[in-house]
């Protein structure tokens, strides 16, 4: 019987192995669970793509929940989502805003006229700054923001039909019911 | 004769050449107006121990991911107005999550990660002194004058 212990040992670590690739092909290891959810989205101030002189602000955006999606013209992925925002903008119920991340006005104008623009509103933020305070680190992603300006669900990656289904729409409409 | 050592001259002096102008590119890739050397080694020391989000297993020292270099930018600035190593790290803890230290903290979650290897290996050893201390008291070795004859009997 004593002769089996190292055998079982064998087997034990080959069930550890086993777990390890199971949990990694359940959980994606570039997720990195976002500190923000459920704190106040840091304050910015930043100017309108379309019109620079006008400044979207934390503040002037109170009052009403709203989805930031942070896209740019060179991002990739970001192509691969677009023609599902362009479908689901209308349908999810709060307004799209556009986050325009590091990217030259004129690239980021002529993308959405090429592609078509599902945004409501869009802000650009050429340098990244206001994007490092949110912890972005990769476009696309996605912040719900409710109407006290509380960050209450994010999406690291593009927002599939099937994650709007299961975790946007839900997010949605718990936001839904504490409106007054 | 002379001609080839002149053409070897000539290429060493071009590959020399090569090799000081990539050190003086690679300096200008990234430049940061720094004080002093010291200021440098600790900028460095800094930018060692935090992750790189985009390439997540390099540090934000080596990595030329474009967030990386705009990390920098920022540890570098917070440094300029007088922030702390600790307070530094916070701050892209607050943004990042703990995801970003390049060593985990010492807490509950991270208990087994820290103190796992050392379980094992005190385990293991566990095992070995238990087998060693069962076999010494099933085959009691003769105190005198007694090798090589017992020695056929031994399970190893």
């Amino acid at each position: 019987m004593s002769r089996l212990i190292p055998f079982f040992g064998f087997l034990l670590l080959v069930a550890l192995f086993g777990f390890g690739i199971w949990w990694n092909t359940q959980h994606d290891q570039r997720e990195v669970p976002s500190p923000l959810i459920n704190k106040p989205a840091p304050a910015y101030a930043l100017p309108k793509l379309d019109d620079p002189a006008q400044t979207v602000s934390r503040a002037s955006m109170l009052g009403k929940p709203y989805l930031i999606n942070v896209f740019a013209s060179w991002c990739i992925a970001c192509g691969e989502e677009h023609p599902i925002l362009m479908s689901e903008a209308q349908r999810i119920g709060v307004p799209l805003i556009g986050y325009n991340y590091k990217d030259e006005p004129d690239d980021a104008k002529a993308w959405l006229a090429r592609h078509g623009n599902p945004y409501s509103l869009i802000i650009a933020d050429r340098e990244g700054r206001t994007a490092i305070d949110f912890g972005v680190y990769g476009a696309p992603e996605s912040f719900l923001v409710d109407a006290k300006g509380v960050i209450r669900y994010k999406r690291i990656g593009p927002l599939t039909p099937e994650v709007i289904e299961k975790e946007l729409k839900p997010a949605i409409a718990v936001l839904a019911k504490e409106a007054p | 004769m002379t001609q080839p050592r002149g053409v070897l001259h000539r290429m060493r002096a071009a590959f020399l050449l090569l090799l000081l102008s990539t050190s003086l590119f690679a300096q200008a890739i990234d430049p940061l107006p720094f004080k002093s050397h010291a200021e440098e080694v600790r900028f460095q020391e800094l930018t060692r121990q935090l992750r790189c989000l985009v390439c997540q297993n390099e540090n934000l020292a080596d990595s030329n991911a474009d967030l990386a270099r705009d990390l920098r930018h920022e540890v570098f600035q917070l440094m300029q107005s007088g922030r702390s190593d600790e307070e530094i790290k916070q701050y892209l803890v607050d943004r990042y999550s703990k995801f970003v230290l390049y060593d985990p903290p010492v807490e509950r979650s991270t208990l087994l990660l820290w103190f796992g290897p050392l379980l094992i290996l005190l385990t293991g050893a566990g095992v070995v002194i238990a087998t060693v201390r069962k076999r010494t008291r099933n085959n009691p070795v003769p105190a005198s004058a007694n090798n090589g004859a017992n020695d056929e009997g031994d399970d190893w």
